[in-house]
């Protein structure tokens, strides 16, 4: 089947078999390797993708079911050079260790705040339990989103990443 | 003054490794794409012990995609090839060989039997369905006690036994102190009590995965593993491959724990096929797998006698264990329980100890490390017996540690295992805890809500806990039949433009070595942190090393990291004195800068480093280098230790937990970065509740791992932990000059104990004086109704732990 993705602002038409789920397709086929895969069971939300401004996990969506939608990735998030608050955030709160669930979580995290704008530590902490991290405990990443939420501006979440224009660039390249 | 003179060690520096990791342009051994790269996929056995009958391949290799297809016989034909196992216990330790795959038996669900390679991954896993394996089922070995008993069935029918090992220390012989069975018939109180430490699965949350070049004139591996350094050498001893003709590279590593500390299988078949096709191959294992077939952790059975007298002086211990190896011996796997035998005595002055573990084979997936290997068995045995021994003698349990722990000033201190412990405050960090923990007040409310009844009771958990962390000097890990040393390499290499690039050979997967191993530098050297690049796991860059286990790269590592700095400023000074014109000794080097003593005049690393460069002016007979190396083999181990306390609040009615409070004060010495110390305590706590309350995997009794996924074998979430109070004392190690004592495994080790201490203490007015390990609700609802459980009791065979059975209300901060 063929699907046009916009992916972190650039627009991505390709050829994809029925069964390709959206992460592999980000992976293998855009070389959007940022987002990764730890689970088979839909568990672990270290694949979280924000979809038309929302998170999921992409290893629970369908590529073809991305078609026709805007998808942000981990790599698009950082703009004109700047990193977004949460990266900023997980940065000064020490909120990673070995980092493979931080692109799912930092993703996660920006929708919890488009919801609740300044959730307390119970909040964030239901907000994020379909997010697995083995290494911090975390303590650090509820940390880095109040403080997070503390820094940004209105509008700093998924709907923010709508993209209107081409200028998207991103410290993050392939 | 300048920046670089304010020490940088202390600082809680923000981690140089953030950056790349939370814009995703991180190097997964899984994001590594090369032209014309295969994909192999396993084939996995579903029974835990079955001969194989027949593998017919043929279908599988006309299924689209497929390039190739391998049994056990293809890739290795004369049956030569054995998995390697660095630690034979003992002389006549009885070891299978692993084969890469399993050609005649298969010992445990999961162990592979074919291999694909096909175009593309789901090529190739399509096509394992099209395998045909004909298997004639064995009988099920599950049961460490039946295993040993007579008439047992056997795992592996040639060694004629499922005994692999037993290894034994006793004071007595040793000369370390007296004989146990003598203290524990003359002693007042003798305590004799069953622990199980149920099985866990490390859980590193980046499955396992390798990709192999062969098409250069070297192989190149990407692994995501915790020994590239290891593994290199072991590949080429198990395959013989030339070392020289391979490099091994960890690029980032999603977490280890131990889990990533073998020598695989699947890395050694993916070495094979890659050079049989001339292709590069990856393999990339799913969650499922990794469960299946990674290495677990745990599973003992702790058979622990304490005697005592009447007024609380610990007089005796007797230890001893069943220790479950799984189907195999992994690559460290039989030394993980003599890793404990050290640890069981702890922080007590204990005068008569006996150990002995018995390695045990069963048709299971293989155990080895996991995060603290050995010493949390060791101390959450010792930890529940001390609680229970107070009970029995009417003492406060804080108390009774007091009165037999080792005294501040008695330090330097040798155990009943012949370990010497440099240092240590436990008085400081218990009152420290104490305090913050509000322990009277507590221990106040909990009398009011026995007394009222209350339907929530209020349990205290206590865990004093020390363990030996930088593994470890090699003289001792030969003594203990190790197959290789403990020491550490760093080299420094001094850039033309006073930038330095610093090699370790100790691998992190997610400790933060990059920005602790700057911070060290710059503070040697006097260079700014950002002027020092951190180069590690590859094997060409860092070419020699131990990697990264066991608390060791800081206490070990940064230590030859400083010597390699030592050796630079040596051999830098007699350029600067050529340069200044000045005699060596009238030299003064600080902050980067060699100063002739007394006047400003002086010149810095980095102009020497430059003049080095040149070459043009330098003293005669001088080499025109600054690069300098160091391996550092410690004398001793470091011993941190901590205070934890929990306090746990039980649902009489649901038997649900909610952990109320937790506090914990660590010492790990000198810490070079606050922040990581601190970010290391979090995680190892949450793994070690994570064992007392949540995570257990079951099997049916055909074998079946019925734990097999993230969706059964339950990994708590945010919203399962409580936030933690954790600070810290600092009694720097005498042991070496950092100071530094090492972190990665405390929380984990004292933990888990706290909590189960907590929650037993919460119910033990219903009788109850143990509840054997996840503490799901249904467990301890059921301790609450039929009073005392042995280890044996209720919740054997349930099924895995209940997340919902502990509230993150917050904690106490
Ligand atoms: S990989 Fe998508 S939830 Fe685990
Ligand atoms: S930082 Fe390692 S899993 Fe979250």
């Amino acid at each position: 089947m063929r699907i046009t993705v916009t992916v972190d602002g650039t627009k991505y038409t390709d050829e994809v078999e029925p069964r390709t789920l959206l992460v592999h397709h980000l992976r293998e086929k855009l070389g959007k390797v940022g987002t990764v895969v730890g689970c088979d069971t839909s568990n672990c939300g270290a694949c979280t993708v924000h979809l038309d401004g929302h998170s999921v996990k992409s290893c629970s969506v369908l590529a073809v079911q991305a078609d026709g939608c805007e998808v942000t990735t981990i790599e698009g998030l950082a703009r004109d050079g700047q990193l977004h608050p949460v990266q900023k955030a997980f940065n000064d709160n020490h909120a990673l260790q070995c980092g493979f669930c931080t692109p799912g979580m930092i993703m996660q995290s920006i929708d919890l705040l488009a919801d609740n704008p300044d959730p307390d530590e119970q909040a964030v902490r239901e907000g994020l339990e379909g997010n697995l991290c083995r290494c911090t405990g975390y303590q650090n990443i509820v940390r880095a989103v109040r403080d997070a939420a503390q820094h940004m501006s209105p509008g700093a979440g998924p709907e923010a990443e709508r993209i209107t224009e081409t200028k998207h660039v991103g410290v993050g390249g392939d | 003054m300048t920046a670089t003179i304010e020490p940088e060690v202390g600082k809680a520096r923000r981690r140089k490794e953030d950056e790349r990791l939370i814009t995703g342009r991180t190097r997964w051994t899984d994001n590594i794409t090369l032209p014309g790269m295969l994909h192999m996929a396993v084939l996995r056995s579903p029974f835990a012990h079955a001969k194989i009958v027949s593998i017919d391949t043929s279908a599988a290799k006309s299924a689209s995609g497929v390039v190739a297809v391998y049994t056990g016989k293809d890739l290795d034909p004369d049956g030569a090839i054995g998995m390697p196992c660095a630690w034979p216990i003992t002389p006549d330790m009885k070891a299978p060989r692993r084969p890469v795959l399993a050609s005649d038996t298969v010992n445990f669900a999961g162990e592979g039997v074919a291999v694909v390679v096909a175009r593309t991954s789901a090529e190739a896993h399509d096509a394992l369905e099209e395998i045909d394996v004909e298997y004639d089922e064995l009988p099920v070995i599950l049961d460490m006690e039946a295993a040993i008993a007579d008439g047992a069935s056997l795992v592996h029918e040639d060694l004629g036994t499922n005994t692999s090992a037993v290894w034994k220390f006793d004071s007595g012989e040793a000369g370390t102190g007296g004989n146990v069975e003598d203290a524990i018939s003359s002693s007042e109180v003798v305590l004799k009590r069953r622990f199980r430490q149920q099985r866990l699965v490390p859980a590193f949350m980046e499955p396992r995965a390798c990709v192999v070049d062969p098409t250069g004139t070297q192989i190149t591996m990407w692994a995501a593993t915790q020994v590239p350094h290891i593994l290199r050498v072991m590949s080429a001893l198990t395959l013989g491959i030339p070392e020289h003709k391979l490099r091994v590279i960890a690029p980032d590593v999603g977490g280890g724990f131990g889990g990533k500390i073998g020598v695989l299988p699947e890395e050694m078949m993916s070495l094979l096929v890659a050079q049989k096709l001339g292709k590069p191959v990856k393999w990339n294992e799913s969650r499922s797998e990794t469960m299946l077939a990674a290495h677990h952790g745990r599973d003992q059975i702790q058979d622990i006698t304490i005697s005592a007298t009447r007024d609380g002086q610990v007089t005796g211990l007797k230890v001893e264990l069943l220790a479950n190896l799984g189907a195999y011996n992994g690559l460290v796997g039989p030394g993980v329980p003599i890793l404990g035998a050290f640890m069981f005595n702890a922080i007590y002055k204990i005068p008569a100890y006996h150990f002995a573990c018995t390695n045990v084979y069963t048709t299971t997936t293989l155990t080895d490390a996991y995060r603290g290997a050995g010493r949390p068995e060791a101390t959450f045995a010792i930890e529940r017996i001390m609680d229970e021994l107070a009970v029995e003698l009417g003492m406060d349990p804080l108390e009774l540690r007091e009165k037999n722990w080792i005294k501040h000033e008695e330090f330097p201190f040798t155990t009943v295992c012949g370990l010497t412990y440099d240092s240590g405050n436990y008085e400081a960090a218990t009152e420290k805890a104490k305090q913050l923990f509000d322990y009277d007040g507590l221990r106040a409310e909990q009398e009011k809500r026995r007394a009222s009844k209350d339907k929530v009771q209020l349990g205290i958990g206590i865990s004093t806990f020390t363990e030996m962390c930088g593994l470890a000097p090699s003289r001792v890990l030969g003594s203990l039949d190790y197959g290789a040393g403990g020491w550490e390499y760093a080299s420094i290499r001094m850039l033309p433009t006073g930038k330095v690039e610093v090699t370790t050979g100790a691998s992190a997967h997610g400790q933060g070595h990059e920005t602790a191993w700057s911070q060290i530098v710059a503070d040697q050297l006097g260079v700014a942190f950002e002027d020092v690049e951190i180069l590690h796991g590859d094997t060409q860059s860092s070419h020699k090393g131990m990697d990264t286990y066991g608390s060791r790269s800081l206490v070990v590592g940064g230590i030859a990291v400083i010597k390699a700095a030592e050796k630079v400023v040596a051999k830098a000074k007699p350029i600067a004195a050529h340069l200044l014109e000045c005699a060596e000794d009238d030299l003064e080097f600080a902050g980067g800068k060699f100063t002739v003593k007394g006047t400003d005049t002086s010149t810095t690393l980095a102009d020497v480093a430059l003049a080095v460069f040149a070459a043009h002016n330098l003293p005669d007979g001088v080499e025109p280098s600054l690069d300098s190396d160091a391996t550092f083999d410690p004398e001793n181990f470091s011993f941190p230790h901590g205070t934890h306390l929990c306090a746990a609040e039980v649902d009489t009615e649901t038997g649900r937990v909610k952990l109320r409070s937790y506090v914990c004060v660590d010492d790990v010495g000198v810490a070079v970065n606050p922040l990581i110390v601190e970010g290391q305590v979090h995680g190892g706590l949450a793994q070690g509740i994570a064992q007392a309350l949540f995570e257990g995997t079951e099997h049916d009794e055909s074998g079946t791992l019925t734990t097999g996924t993230f969706a059964d074998y339950l990994l708590p979430s945010a919203a399962d932990l409580p936030s933690f109070t954790t600070d810290r004392t600092e009694t720097p190690a005498t042991s070496n000059p950092l100071g530094a004592k090492g972190v990665g495994e405390a929380g984990t080790i004292a933990s888990t104990p706290a909590v189960v201490n907590a929650v037993v203490d919460a119910v033990r007015q219903f009788g109850v004086n143990d509840i054997e390990m996840p503490l799901t609700p249904m467990r301890v609802w059921h301790a609450i109704q039929h009073g005392t459980t042995d280890a044996g009791g209720p919740g054997r065979g349930e099924a895995g732990g209940g997340l919902g059975s502990i509230d993150a209300t917050g904690g106490a901060q």
